[in-house]
């Protein structure tokens, strides 16, 4: 048995006196797509952000290949084989779609670049027609398409995926998810936090149910899809 | 009818505000004073304020300036001009010097020191976003280490010029280091109050800066190692001499403004190779998003670190030039009124915008200079262009156009 490529072990995270995560413990292996799935305001995306080390956890482990990351700065954090595709995207609003992909391989050199930027054309190829164009002017489902672009520019081992789904159209949705797969297959672990549990789990090969700030559920993703409580909750019925 | 109210309405506030400034006049005659009043400029700017506010001569002046073409830099046809262009422009500020008036090349050579710091504050608000209300202070670190390098030790312009903008990066990152994590109005603040500190040290701090009296008889820079004065220190050779030709004080006139254009030069080369660069872009990105930055792996403290430094650090060089060119400097040079000069020429170019910064550092030194006849009216003018220009143009003379690079699009790439 391998050792998982990430690993949450009884985390505490708190917003001043409000404990938003409760001990959580979860593995990812190599290769997976796993899903994070829950309500509104259940912890999703503190548990990501404490990943990412801000805000920090108060106790508990975040291992990654291995190491304790849990104390380790931010932008250390970001730099050694994680990236995240963050929630509300946020790309760089002024910047065009070039700059936006170039800053997201900062600490690539020249040539990296341009055989990331090849391949993140390739994923997206509306991102080719676009690269001149300021990223603030285009369309939700482009910019979570730059935004994905962007944190692949690092060439991460570990990609973090905060609410892709966001406000944006089913089609777009189901193009996005197609290409999540497609990173998957090329051997980017995918982590996957998600609202629209249905697709997610869909896609994933296992997942996590958050519910105040505590795991209450994990299995296979299709387990957790026919699951009656599951359906019940998060999926209408 | 509205528009009537609104009228009497500014007219009224008119007639309060003007009447305690133009209405009344304090007379002095020999030991009695007398106050005058006289009511017809008052009336006047009523009037005018009145009948303005009636056409709406506000919405109709705006209709006009949006109307005005904007210069997009990015255009095409631009861009395939821009090495002419600025071969001309370069060729015309070479050559003016020898066919302008002393007074001209003087004024000149005071507009590009102000070039150079709009450059430098462009870096620190436009580009990255930071607002600085203490930029004096740099310009100051920079003008009294050349002052005091060459006092005590006698070291020349040239090896002090690089010592001065060092000087003034190591204390942008002292600031730096402890503010930086502190965001736009306290972020203001404090570099407002290190701007205080700074001119307050160099005013108290008698035995080192001669405190209030400042510093006199700062050497000339020196061109290819002769002087520029009527006589030659000892060992050293003039100018005049080395050339066999009689003095004349033009010569130090136009090697100053010489010397303001190689580092408006230098400043403008260095940074525009900057904004190209992956750190220029991170400047830029951090502006407009930290989360995602530091989601990037970014470190914010060290980029914005390094814009902090590098603006300082032209402050620097230009303060080092002020102190050489002017041979006298004292702590009132550097008051919150210069870092004011600095910020207005970086908002009315445009922020970000190079082409716009030169352009209003340019306006905003010499045109004073040109009204030097109704001086006292100066600072009015002053702030009746700022704040019209803030109604009518918010984003600057120029507005900012990144340089890009372009793709080739899909068809041309499988060509």
């Amino acid at each position: 048995m391998s050792e998982p490529m990430l690993s949450f072990e009884n985390v505490h995270t708190f917003y001043g006196k409000i404990e938003a995560l409760k001990g959580v413990s979860l593995t990812v292996n190599r290769g997976e797509i796993v899903t994070l799935i829950g309500a509104n305001g259940a912890g999703k995306t503190t548990l990501l952000m404490t990943l990412c080390g801000s805000p920090r956890a108060a106790s508990g482990t975040i291992r990654f290949e291995g190491e304790d990351i849990t104390q380790r700065e931010t932008h250390l954090i970001m730099q050694g084989g994680i990236a995240v595709s963050p929630e509300g995207r946020r790309v760089f609003p002024g910047l065009s779609v070039l700059e936006n992909l170039q800053m997201g391989g900062f600490f690539s050199d020249a040539e990296r670049i341009e055989e990331d930027l090849e391949r993140v054309f390739t994923l997206f190829p509306r991102l080719r027609e676009r690269s001149a164009q300021r990223a603030g002017t285009m369309s939700g489902g482009e910019q979570q398409m730059l935004a994905i672009g962007r944190a692949l520019m690092s060439r991460p081992r570990l990609l973090l995926l905060d609410e892709p789904s966001l406000g944006l159209a089913p089609l777009i949705i189901a193009q996005i998810f197609q290409i999540v797969q497609e990173i998957r297959d090329e051997g980017v672990t995918v982590f996957l936090v998600e609202q629209n549990a249905h697709r997610a789990l869909a896609l994933a090969d296992r997942g996590y149910v958050i519910e105040n700030g505590r795991i209450v559920m994990s299995d296979t993703g299709s387990a957790l899809l026919a699951n009656a409580d599951i359906r019940k909750a998060y999926l209408g019925g | 009818m509205k528009s009537l109210k609104t009228a009497c309405m500014a007219a009224l506030l008119t007639a309060v505000l003007t009447l305690p400034l133009l209405g009344a006049h304090l007379v002095v005659n020999g030991l009695s004073t007398t106050l005058v009043v006289n009511l017809w400029p008052v009336g006047i700017a009523v009037l005018l304020v009145f009948v303005a506010q009636l056409l709406d001569l506000k919405a109709r002046l705006g209709a006009i300036t949006q109307a005005l073409p904007t210069v997009s830099l990015s255009s095409a046809s631009f861009s395939r001009h821009i090495r002419l262009w600025l071969a001309v422009v370069l060729v015309a500020a070479l050559i003016f010097p020898f066919v302008a008036s002393r007074g001209a090349v003087d004024v000149a050579t005071y507009a590009l020191t102000y070039v150079m710091l709009g450059l430098g504050l462009n870096i620190v608000v436009g580009f990255a976003g930071l607002l600085d209300l203490g930029y004096v202070a740099f310009y100051a670190v920079g003008a009294y280490s050349y002052a005091l390098l060459s006092q005590y030790f006698g070291l020349s312009f040239w090896v002090c010029l690089p010592i001065g903008g060092l000087f003034a990066a190591t204390f942008g990152i002292l600031l730096g280091f402890p503010v930086l994590r502190l965001r736009g109005d306290y972020l203001a603040i404090v570099t407002l109050g290190f701007g205080e500190i700074i001119r307050l040290v160099l005013n108290n701090w008698d035995s080192l800066t001669h405190g209030p009296d400042g510093i006199n008889g700062i050497a000339r820079p020196t061109v290819f190692g002769l002087e520029l004065n009527r006589r030659a220190s000892p060992g050293g050779t003039t100018l005049h001499e080395f050339f066999g030709i009689p003095f004349d004080s033009l010569y130090a006139v136009i090697a100053l403004y010489l010397i303001a254009l190689l580092l408006v030069i230098l400043t403008l080369f260095i940074i525009n190779r900057l904004v190209r660069m992956p750190v220029g872009r991170a400047w830029e990105a951090l502006r407009e998003d930290e989360i995602a930055c530091r989601s990037l792996g970014l470190n914010p403290t060290l980029i914005k670190l390094s814009a902090f430094a590098l603006g300082a650090c032209f402050a620097g060089l230009a303060g080092a030039f002020y102190a050489s060119r002017l041979g006298t400097i004292t702590p009132e040079s550097f008051t919150f009124i210069e870092s004011a000069v600095v910020l207005a020429i970086v908002v009315l170019g445009g922020m970000g915008s190079q082409i716009g910064v030169i352009l209003a550092a340019l306006l905003l030194t010499v045109l004073p200079e040109l009204a030097r006849s109704f001086s006292e009216y100066r600072m009015l003018i002053f702030g009746l262009v700022m704040v019209l220009m803030m109604i009518w143009r918010p984003q600057g003379l120029m507005p900012a156009t990144r340089p890009r690079l372009e793709l080739p699009t899909a068809e041309e790439a499988h060509q």
